[in-house]
């Protein structure tokens, strides 16, 4: 294991020589750009980087990383992932997913790898459809979506991915998009520096089959005031002058509000570290889909026991109280006898 | 002891303890077992037990049994037919009483042959009666109501005096065969002795079972069985599944590599779960995934990181983690699946055994997906067998499916402890440095550049600079690994993995056969769990005079080298399994030779008579 200084890296050095093959104007591709970008700055080694994925486009995504990954089965990324994560300690492992591969198929291993809080860098590009198998819905499309498996709209109700990751009590959960490179690698960048399992949607444009979801609040013209960024420790505020903003009636439901109407002590200060999961999960509900304002960044980020560090953790006490296993001992464990 | 008690020898017995899943039936056998074991006897058992955890009480449904076979010779099997019943109440009476054969004894619990309980069973009239039973011995002894007069004062509770009924039993069959007091009284300390009371009167109920047995007038013999004859050496008591458990710790020290188990729990695999997470102290590292995909899926992540990964699961299990096994085939990493086999379809009969996944273990995956299975053939064995598995999987980059199954999980024998500096080393040989260079002269890593010889690829869990990689589910081009959707390549990559597990025969031993007379010409072949019974069953066919070989198959695939011409040198081949015939099928398809199917599906292992019955057909038929 090096123990030299990490050595200054650039995104090329990020990048395999492998052709990236999304279709040309995807979201995905400014996705991979803006990590590729973000990873010389975090001060991690290729070597001990890994990205694991699942099936979906989204799920291509290792093959275009210079470091080690595995491109393993629809919705199974988070199981792998734990399996390695647990194991290698010493390893920075994140998950690409789709909301088809993470939240329908793998719906299961995704919360339980979150509630379990093991370390893993979960990056779910939320299209709101499937892609690879040409444009079905997905358990993020809205009510009513035409697609051709629902010639006569969809009568599923959709997940709401945050709010799944709150219910799950994910301890790191996020919403960035991919018209924002900034915004982006700032997410990314808290969510490796967590120690647990941290939960990232990106809403993603899948120009071919559902082609501007998310304009509706992501286009330039219209993101401030349709936006709501999260800053931790700021009264929660959004629009073009920062005159809307969010309060808390006394009931517990979140309004958005005119700031003039409330003044700005009334209104919600956000905490991203409140131990308590409900005013995250509120912050989640306030939009009814991305035709309304709707939140961003960081919902919530606090502290709990890392699942790998726990149970590395046993392992080291029972060496440590026992010494390192012995196996002629462990055949004594149970009454033997003697044959002279 | 009364006058009138006579001590016989005998060369063994078979005894079987059977009451309500709650009566602590299995505690009994067991407890039975450790102190036969101790006194030298070799020994075979075969807990029986419902799938419900307590089926209403005193139904059949409800029954839970023990059997165990005590000799003074080498055994292989748990007895075809018990000596003594012990039955706790009417349905242990009822549900065992078709596999006693006439003159055998009988020891019932009269207390429980009360007319509800009879009812229960399904009884009209009581079988003490109505001479249903003259043909046997019977024993009527009060168990529930000694039990509960000697622990009158031992600070129990009437109910919980009336639980410790089964100690009762013991002791009187300890009496019966000899067995000493001292040992039991002193596990019985060791094992309640959190709570006193409880301690207290099991031991009263087991000191009077004894007594009742010396002071009662109603035996006319006790029996001895003495030591069998071992190879010298330190002996345990070992049941498959701990076995099993044992032999992966050791596989790991072997390899060493850290043991990781990413499990779900299902009968009757969870033993090993339970045994590996005790053994943290090994660096074992166990995971109770949410479901069995995880379980299999986090093996597999822990085999890239560097882990000898292991799965368990039985029945159901085995289906749901067919795709993740498909992927450890493209990948290629190693990966251990142990297939506690049970009676299937479905849920089947979860508690009973059945070797019915062949078939499913040598093809159940979509596309050419060869994979190494073995199977193990004693509960003993089972510990050779993952060793076994783990140098195939480690040295061949591959997922392994071992197959156990119910009856060897839970039944047990002596084992001669190994010497641990002797165990059979594995080597990872993990890749360290860059295999190719690129097109513009810089060092790089091929994930599947291969050795020439064996056609293994090279492991290199992440970590290394120099070696990142990425591998997937879709086709890799020959080499370099990137992803190749060529035709062309995707036949050599199909061929080279199929190849590639076909050479492990190279490693493994060629054909044992069994045959003192060396001019067999009827062929028993059979493989993993039932070697106790065909064994047994040939042997007696042996003693009446006649030639017969037994070929015993651990490698179910590759198959060893020679097994196709040695098959080919008898008249007839008989192939007893406990499904419909499925090593059957592959006997014939891959060698073209008369295999005849002995099938049996009750859930049930085979008995030694019934070996021996087809046997003798077969020798009649071909003379």
């Amino acid at each position: 294991m090096s123990t030299t200084a990490v050595p200054i890296t650039t995104r090329k050095d990020w990048s395999s020589d492998q052709e990236v093959r999304w279709c040309p104007g995807c979201g995905d591709y400014s996705i991979l750009s803006a990590l590729q970008m973000l990873m010389p700055e975090l001060g991690v080694r290729r070597e001990k980087t890994v990205f694991v994925s699942g099936i979906g486009c989204a799920s291509r995504f290792p093959y275009y990383m210079n470091t080690y990954g595995m491109h393993s089965i629809h919705g199974r990324a988070p199981a792998i992932a734990t399996g390695l994560s647990v194991t290698r300690p010493d390893l920075d492992v994140w998950v690409v997913c789709g909301d088809g591969d993470a939240l329908s198929i793998g719906g299961n291993h995704l919360i339980h790898a979150l509630r379990r809080n093991v370390r893993l860098n979960i990056l779910m590009f939320n299209n709101q459809i499937y892609g690879l198998t040409k444009g079905q819905y997905s358990p993020t499309s809205e009510e009513g979506k035409v697609t051709k498996s629902t010639p006569f709209g969809s009568i599923d109700h959709p997940f709401n991915p945050i709010s799944l990751a709150i219910g799950a009590e994910a301890t790191f959960v996020a919403r960035t998009h991919d018209m924002d490179r900034a915004h982006m690698q700032e997410v990314f960048r808290r969510a490796q520096e967590h120690n647990g399992a941290a939960f990232v949607e990106v809403y993603q444009n899948c120009n071919v089959f559902n082609d501007g979801a998310f304009a509706g609040i992501t286009a330039k013209d219209v993101r401030s005031s349709m936006i709501i960024s999260l800053q931790h420790g700021e009264p929660i505020r959004f629009g073009v002058e920062n005159e809307r903003g969010v309060i808390q009636k006394s009931d517990g439901r979140l309004e958005i509000v005119n700031v003039a109407d409330v003044g700005v002590e009334a209104l919600l200060v956000h905490d991203e570290h409140r131990e308590d999961p409900g005013l995250a999960f509120a912050l989640s509900r306030l939009s009814n889909g991305v035709h309304e304002p709707t939140p961003t960044g960081v919902f919530r980020a606090v502290e709990r026991s890392e699942y790998g560090n726990d149970l590395n953790a046993q392992v080291h006490d029972a060496e440590a109280a026992k010494g390192p296993g012995d196996l002629a001992a462990l055949f004594r464990s149970a009454t033997t006898w003697t044959v002279d | 002891m009364s006058e009138s008690v006579t001590t016989e020898k005998r060369d063994g017995v078979v005894v079987r303890f059977a009451g309500d899943s709650g009566d602590g039936m299995q505690l009994t056998g067991d407890r039975f077992t450790e102190i036969s074991a101790v006194l030298g006897n070799d020994l075979a058992t075969f807990p029986d037990y419902p799938a419900e955890i307590r089926a209403p009480a005193g139904t059949l449904a409800g029954v839970s049994a023990f059997q165990v076979h005590i000799s003074d010779h080498e055994i292989s099997t748990h007895g075809d037919s018990p000596n003594v019943l012990v039955a706790m109440n009417p349905a242990g009476l009822k549900a065992n009483i078709a596999v006693m054969e006439r003159g055998t004894t009988l020891i019932v619990n009269i207390d429980a042959f009360d007319e509800r309980s009879l009812t229960k069973a399904g009884y009209t009239l009581s079988p003490l009666s109505d001479g249903s039973l003259s043909d046997f011995d019977v024993y009527e002894v009060p168990m529930t109501s000694i039990t509960q007069e000697v622990c009158k004062d031992a600070g129990v509770k009437p109910r919980d005096a009336e639980r410790s009924k089964n100690f009762f039993a013991l002791g009187l069959v300890s009496w019966l065969f000899t067995r000493p007091i001292e040992s039991t009284v002193k596990w019985i300390d060791a094992r309640f002795g959190a709570k006193p009371q409880i301690a207290e009167a099991n031991t009263r109920a087991f000191r009077a079972g004894y007594d009742f047995g010396e002071t009662a007038e109603l035996f006319q013999s006790r029996y001895e069985i003495t030591a069998a004859e071992f190879k010298e050496g330190e002996y345990v008591n070992i049941s498959g599944n701990t076995a099993l458990s044992w032999g992966l710790i050791a596989a790991s020290r072997q390899a060493n590599l850290p043991l990781f188990l990413g499990s779900y729990p299902i009968t009757p695999a969870s033993d090993i779960l339970h045994e590996l997470s005790k053994r943290k102290e090994f660096g074992v590292r166990t995971f109770q995934a949410e479901d069995e995909i995880a379980g299999v899926g986090a093996a597999l992540g822990a085999a890239f990181g560097g882990s000898l990964a292991v799965t368990t699961t039985s029945g159901p299990g085995l289906d749901l983690k067919a795709e993740m096994i498909g992927l450890a085939v493209s990948l290629e990493l190693p990966l251990i699946i142990v297939d506690v086999q049970r009676a299937g379809p479905s849920t089947g009969l979860p508690t009973k055994t059945e070797q019915s996944d062949l078939l499913q273990a040598l093809n159940g995956r979509h596309g050419e997906s060869p994979v190494p299975v073995i199977a193990a053939m004693t509960p003993s064995q089972c510990f050779d067998a993952a060793i076994e598995a783990a140098r195939i999987a480690v040295t061949y980059r591959t997922p392994v499916i071992l197959l156990s199954d119910a009856y060897l999980a839970n039944g047990s024998e002596p084992w001669l402890l190994p010497d641990v500096s002797k165990l059979p080393t594995i080597d990872a040989n993990f890749a360290t440095t860059t295999n190719a260079i690129a097109d513009d002269g810089t060092p790089e890593f091929y994930p599947f550049k291969r050795d020439e010889t064996t056609l293994v690829r090279p492991w290199a869990p992440p970590g290394l600079e120099g070696l990142e990689h990425r591998i997937g589910g879709l086709e890799k081009a020959d080499g370099g690994g990137n992803v190749s959707y060529d035709g062309a390549n995707h036949e050599r990559m199909t061929q080279i993995r199929r190849a590639r597990i076909e050479g492990i025969a190279d490693s493994i031993p060629l054909t044992k056969v069994e045959d003192p007379s060396g001019e067999a010409k009827v062929c028993v072949v059979g493989w993993g769990s039932t070697y106790g019974a065909l064994n047994a069953g040939v042997e007696r066919v042996r003693a009446t005079g006649h030639k017969a070989a037994h070929i015993h198959l651990t490698h179910l695939y590759p198959l060893p080298k020679d097994l196709g011409s040695m098959l080919k040198g008898y008249d007839s081949i008989l192939v007893p399994e406990l499904n419909l015939g499925q090593l059957s099928v592959i006997l014939r398809s891959e060698f073209l030779v008369d295999a005849q199917s002995l099938s049996k599906v009750r859930g049930l292992p085979f008995k030694a008579a019934e070996i021996e019955d087809a046997l003798m057909a077969m020798l009649e038929g071909s003379s």
